[in-house]
């Protein structure tokens, strides 16, 4: 085993930023970011192997990381990095998705190649730091890195409108995850008193043993989750998405619908609930129910858009739609489906914004109307498409299945959001998202082929061909075989369901107990009252 | 006091005097050597080196702070740690200012004699443990940041901002000192630590608050918080942009070193909530009023003359707090403030340009500069991220600072309003990043040329250490620590008088 492998595959690629920076050449920059992702991808299938999902990860993460502390010694902030269940296949969907970006922006990058890659490999760093943290507020400072280069990326390499995508984008991303900070400083200094000795801790796992007062939960909860739902994006906080999409150069676009929005839906999963279960579980209608609203939404106006590309990133506020669901329902099943889902969501609309990102590079348009019947002069191409789209829809036998029965079984039996209406309304995302995956291929793929200019369209290339074979590899693998994919998160999330139910039993006990102290008086002095009565004496000195 | 060993006991301190007398004996030299040399060329040289000096000194004292010249002013300790921020200000400014006044043919050999008199005042003005050399220090500093405002005498903005600042500098040194007389009648000491028991021996609350209420308009002023912020944008603007750097930052730092140092040694044991939510108030206008104004400037002068109008009201949400944590919080955001911003005013030095009516410092001159001056691109991006407060630069680690300890403190209201004016900052801290890179020269009449902006060696290399410095000093841990051993309960027990 590597030592420090998690942190090698974190700032493998920020050393490459390097790299690219030094480099003359295009070229020469180019090679150096594919090697780099090349490398960090080699890499990180150690983790697949070093992780053993059987070891529990109740207390710290394994391959675990830890030197620090960073800003200041008198706070318990440090550099924690590691692997779990949790975060194993987003790590290495990031790992993998890096090398195709890089390939994917070949030849789609025509100016200042350098500073491209060079952002790009930092984002990489930014985007595995954020899964890969145990301690929040080194959490914090990867998600906010990834939105430096994002904005650059967007906002250099994009489209006509790029300006208004990349500052809509930030901002959006910036309030949300401000106001996150607040909470978390308030999080971590209450909990710090309780369970670090009264010093302020940002480690993940004694946060975790904090129990939040009820009356602390509802606005932690708030704060945490308006961060992660408008990163996720959740309707109606999805508006910045579909600007940022179209306006994004290819790679751009991939890694943000691949990797980058899982970030909201990781950190729902990872925090919001077990740090606020009574909260999350009730408001999870609420969640749910905006889920259902966005799955149903974004494939309706998915189903309108002219634009290709602008359909793929209305098809993934419908697509997130599911995963929320998923982690709101609170049962094994939708949760691991929520798990594999954000993978399948990061092939499949990864695979998809290359092809339409391939289709633009030829002829320059993303309009569906400007193409029609293009199966017959590019049928590699079309192979692909079919089957991307197919797995985007849920096939059975492909991935996105998967994923989707998994979460639409579990939310039925959910008892916190199992409502038959609302998931019978969720399962019409799916043919719905039939339904517009299948105009879009019907309406750029096939019909008559009219114009000249399609008819002379190159096939794929090898590069090209060496971008989608991967993705659509693993399409298959996830769909026909995915437990070895679902046995790596199981334990971590079975433990994260049982770690929420017993907490929220905890808390309800406390806010019983202290209840009982406020009506009893004092006087009484009964043992266990007088301890439980520190937790809301502790709240009022903290509450603004 | 024996009056017969005064002497002995002032040269006994000269040493620790180090920086003091340096500066005042070169700035002399200075003055003079000007006088018969004019624009002698080694003259910035001898000022630089000066600082340096002063700097290489102050870093060996940063452990022990004690008191020096009858207990008028601080040495050591949280004195090195505020001088060091100075004094690198001052140098830095220097080496900016070279070039700049050069090309703006305004090379003057007083300017460098200025500066090491005002880096005094400031000095003096940031450790100093009693009122009269408070003010001592404030006016020192004031009188030369007046005349460094107006350098360029031709132009009229100059002079207009020179004049202003003068007047209304002149209108809050009188609220200084007349809260000074009222404070001084309430308690009958000048001294800082002495200044809670005076108040609890003798009556006279109404003249105490009053006093306390007048001195925090003279400091409020020096700052430039919110309502007495209105010379910022103007001053910023007309002061040659160096020098707006070193107002900006240095004059800044020493007005809250001081401020906090009142607040602590002195007012420390008589604040109550009420008191905290003065400060709070001030702070939320400020930084709500100074982020909100900057949204629409176009000169980049006058919009980071804003922008630090709302980074004052930051540091003041450290000292609402007010907490040992809060302070130290503030000391580092100063810290880290100064780098952001000496950096900032020194990359447009190097960009503004000369135009027929003036100098160009429209945002819409820079169209472009990030991709074709790398260096200054990134540089100013790493600043302009720093500033909204991204991490992993030092602006999210100054702000960090700041906004923990008000949480802990119970003004998560503050924070909270804190952090969504920092989103309104990111608007506009992203527009210069917008222009920089990702438009192109030829969208906007007025971009600068491609000769019009000499970059020497030693203002890049300035740039590059301020950038340098924000990329790597969060993760620093040992920085913040210093600034918050100077704030524990032993220390200021120790310090109080014989």
């Amino acid at each position: 085993m590597i030592p420090n492998i998690t942190s090698i595959i974190i700032f493998l690629p920020l050393i490459g930023a390097l790299l690219t920076m030094a480099a003359r050449g295009k070229d020469a920059v180019r090679w150096a970011a594919l090697v780099t992702t090349l490398i960090t991808f080699g890499l990180s299938l150690v983790l697949w192997f070093g992780f053993d999902p059987a070891v529990a990860t109740n207390l710290a993460p394994q391959l675990a990381d830890i030197s620090g502390p960073i800003l200041a010694d008198s706070l318990d902030i440090k550099y924690y990095v590691g692997i779990d269940g949790l975060n194993l296949l987003l790590v290495l969907l990031t790992t993998l998705l890096g090398p195709l970006v890089v390939l994917a922006s070949w030849t789609y990058i025509k100016k200042h190649e350098k500073a491209y890659y060079t952002l790009l490999l930092i984002l990489q760093t930014g985007v595995t730091g954020v899964f890969a943290s145990y301690d929040i507020i080194l959490f914090y400072i990867f998600f906010e890195l990834t939105l430096i280069p994002m904005y650059f990326i967007i906002g250099i390499w994009g489209g006509e409108n790029k300006v208004y995508a990349a500052v809509k984008f930030v901002i959006y991303t910036l309030v949300g995850s401000l106001l996150m900070l607040v909470a978390i400083l308030y999080f971590c200094y209450v909990a710090g008193d309780a369970v670090n000795n009264g010093v302020f801790t940002a480690d993940y796992y004694k946060l975790l043993a904090y129990n939040t007062p009820l009356s602390m939960q509802t606005w932690l909860f708030f704060l945490f989750a308006l961060a992660f739902a408008i990163k996720v994006p959740l309707f109606p906080l999805h508006t910045w998405l579909p600007d940022a999409h179209v306006q994004a150069p290819t790679g751009g676009s991939v890694i943000l619908a691949g990797v980058l929005l899982k970030m909201g839906t990781f950190g729902l999963v990872k925090f919001c609930l077990p740090f606020f279960p009574n909260a999350a579980q009730e408001y999870a209608m609420l969640f749910a129910v905006l889920a259902v609203i966005g799955i149903i939404y974004g494939a309706l106006v998915a189903r309108v858009q002219p634009d290709a590309k602008k359909l793929v990133a209305y098809s993934s506020v419908s697509h997130l739609g599911f995963v929320v669901l998923g982690i709101f329902a609170f049962n094994l099943e939708a949760l691991q489906g929520a798990m594999i889902q954000m993978v399948n969501h990061g092939l499949s609309t990864g695979a998809l914004f290359l092809i339409v990102g391939m289709l633009y590079e030829r002829r320059h348009t993303r309009l569906m109307e400007d193409y029609g019947g293009i199966a017959k002069s590019v049928p590699v191409l079309t192979f692909f498409m079919v089957l991307s789209v197919l797995a985007s829809a849920g096939l059975p036998g492909l991935n996105g299945f998967v994923g989707e029965f998994m979460i639409l079984l579990g939310s039925f039996k959910s008892t916190v959001i199992g409502n038959p209406l609302l998931i019978a309304l969720a399962t019409t995302g799916v043919i719905l998202a039939a339904v517009y995956l299948l105009w879009m291929l019907y309406k750029t793929f096939f019909g008559p082929l009219t114009s000249d200019a399609n008819r002379e369209m190159s096939d794929l290339n090898a590069r090209e061909l060496g971008l989608l074979v991967p993705l659509a590899a693993f399409m298959i693998i996830l769909g026909l075989a995915p437990n070895p994919f679902l046995q790596r998160s199981e334990p971590a999330t079975e433990h994260l369901l049982q770690v929420i139910q017993e907490k929220q039993a905890v808390v309800l006990e406390e806010a019983r107990a202290a209840q009982f102290a406020q009506d009893v008086p004092l006087s009484l002095d009964l043992p266990p009252v007088t301890q439980e009565i520190e937790a809301p004496l502790r709240e009022t000195t903290h509450t603004p | 006091m024996e009056l017969s060993n005064v002497y002995d006991t002032l040269l006994a301190d000269l040493g620790s005097g180090f920086s003091l007398v340096i500066l005042a004996v070169m700035g002399l030299v200075l003055v003079v050597w000007d006088a018969f040399r004019n624009d002698a060329p080694v003259l910035p040289w001898v000022a630089g080196l000066s600082l340096a000096a002063c700097i290489g000194w102050e870093a060996t004292q940063l452990g022990v702070g004690r008191t020096a010249f009858y207990d008028m002013v601080r040495v050591g300790g949280f004195a090195s740690f505020i001088n060091i921020i100075i004094l690198g200000s001052a140098l830095a400014t220097i080496v900016l200012a070279v070039p700049y006044l050069k090309k703006i043919e305004h090379a003057y050999g007083e300017v460098y004699a200025l500066i090491l008199f005002a880096t005094l005042g400031m000095i003096v003005l940031a450790t100093a443990n009693n009122l009269v050399t408070i003010f001592v220090g404030l006016e020192t500093m004031s009188v030369a940041l007046y005349i460094m405002t107006g350098l360029v005498r031709e132009d009229e903005g100059a002079i207009e901002s020179a004049l202003k600042y003068f007047l209304l500098g002149a209108f809050s040194t009188g609220f200084f000192l007349y809260g000074i007389a009222l404070l001084y009648g309430a308690t009958g000491t000048m001294y800082l630590p002495e200044m809670a028991a005076g108040f609890a021996a003798r009556e006279g609350v109404l003249m105490f608050w009053a006093g306390v209420a007048l001195l925090f308009i003279g400091f409020m002023f020096k700052v430039s918080a919110t309502p007495f912020h209105m010379w910022t944008p103007d001053v910023y603007q007309g002061a040659p942009t160096p020098l707006t750097g070193y107002m900006s930052t240095a004059s800044k730092a020493s007005a809250f070193a001081s401020l906090i140092l009142v607040l602590y040694y002195a007012l420390e044991p008589v604040l109550d909530e009420r008191w905290t939510l003065v400060l709070a108030l001030i702070a939320l206008v400020t930084m709500v009023l100074g982020n909100f104004l900057a949204l629409v400037q176009n000169n980049v002068k006058r919009m980071l003359a804003y922008s630090s109008i709302a980074h004052a009201g930051y540091v003041l949400v450290g000292l609402a707090a007010g907490t040992a944590d809060g302070y130290s919080g503030a000391l580092y955001y100063l810290l880290i403030y100064t780098l952001m911003n000496v950096g900032a005013f020194g990359v447009m030095a190097m960009l503004e340009w000369d135009g027929k009516e003036g100098r160009v410092q429209d945002i819409d001159s820079l169209a472009g500069v990030g991709l074709r001056k790398p260096v200054l691109g990134v540089t100013m991006g790493i600043f302009m991220f720093s500033l909204t407060g991204f991490p992993p630069m030092g602006g999210f680690f100054g702000k960090f600072a700041v906004f923990a300890p008000a949480v802990d403190a119970g003004l998560t209201w503050l924070v909270i309003i804190g952090v969504l004016s920092s989103v309104l900052s990111a608007y506009y801290y992203l527009r210069v990043l917008f222009v920089l890179f990702m438009r192109s020269a030829d969208e906007s009449p007025d971009a600068v040329r491609e000769a019009a902006f000499p970059v020497t060696p030693a203002s890049a290399a300035v740039v590059i250490v301020c950038a340098g410095l924000l990329l790597v000093i969060g993760f620093v841990p040992g920085v913040r620590e210093m600034a918050a051993t100077f704030f524990d309960a032993a220390v200021a027990t120790t310090q109080v008088l014989p």
